[in-house]
């Protein structure tokens, strides 16, 4: 379980992540500033990528485009050192309204999420909601696994089992 | 956007050892009868027909793959379902939790300069 750190303010634990449901995530955090410059990091791609991807996943991105506005595409490509093919994520923005919301579709797997990016604005500060949404069940147990392959059918099986012992 | 590199190593050994472990019709018939209700492996042994020594074989095949966890007292040992699933969630979230503060941390920190920024720009262009 996470460690409660206490005392300095960056150890605050300002990062929520919380499976909401069986096939929802949700992650929060409020940022000490107005909402249109905390929009503007999340939709500009040069200011995009140089939050996104922190130095301790390992992982360096070699491309990043993001075309952000309702129907508009991104693709983003990285390398992993474990890894000798570079990974490319990808989709279409489903919804982009400035300063409320994003939405946008995961595509590189038809198990992946729809993600919500929402944007309010109290006092100064901003409070951002990411929210993942999963078309199964299957698919955030798949997501929590870690693979981006389908679930074999003796494991979703296996879990059934396993969960009505929970 | 998700990282998942990691995760398919451990994922694809875990699916070894369980398939391996769920390979075998008596392993199965075990942990649906512990999905009921924890049971001694003598009480095992006699549900499924067999020597003591053959369950305690497929008990530790089972064990070894994490679906069940045995726990002697006195003579008896009990065995129950493992926990692995939810511990997995739990050490999932913790990395997601870790992932998401590195992410927002680097967010934080741009925000800032970018309303310094704003504001410097402000100033300037009053004077």
């Amino acid at each position: 379980m996470p460690k409660a750190k206490e005392g300095s303010p960056a150890a605050m634990n300002r990062t929520a992540v919380e499976r909401k449901s069986d096939r929802e995530l949700v992650v929060t955090r409020t940022f000490d500033a107005p909402v249109h410059i905390v929009f503007e990091a999340w939709s500009k791609p040069e200011l995009f990528r140089r939050w996104w991807v922190p130095q301790s996943a390992g992982l360096s991105l070699l491309s990043c485009d993001m075309d952000v506005r309702t129907g508009g595409t991104y693709r983003l490509v990285f390398r992993h050192p474990m890894s000798d093919q570079p990974m490319a994520f990808f989709g279409t923005y489903r919804e982009v309204t400035p300063n409320e919301r994003i939405v946008w579709t995961n595509e590189e797997s038809d198990q992946g999420a729809v993600t919500t990016v929402t944007f309010e604005e109290d006092g100064g500060k901003t409070q951002v909601t990411f929210h993942e949404l999963y078309p199964t069940e299957a698919a955030l147990d798949e997501a929590l696994a870690g693979s981006a392959e389908g679930l074999p059918e003796q494991f979703a099986q296996l879990d059934e089992l396993l969960a009505g012992r929970a | 956007m998700r990282f998942t590199v990691n995760h398919m190593v451990h994922y694809q050994a875990r699916l070894d050892a369980t398939f391996a472990a769920l390979s075998d019709v008596t392993r199965r018939g075990v942990l649906e009868q512990l999905g009921g209700a924890d049971a001694s492996i003598t009480d095992l042994a006699q549900r499924f027909h067999m020597t003591l020594t053959g369950m305690k074989k497929h008990v530790s095949v089972l064990e070894q793959a994490g679906l069940v966890t045995t726990e002697k007292v006195g003579r008896v040992r009990t065995c129950r379902l493992g926990l692995r699933r939810l511990e997995e969630e739990a050490a999932w979230i913790e990395r997601h939790r870790q992932l998401w503060s590195a992410r927002f941390d680097a967010l934080d920190e741009l925000v800032e300069h970018m309303k310094c920024k704003e504001k410097a720009d402000a100033q300037s262009k009053r004077r």
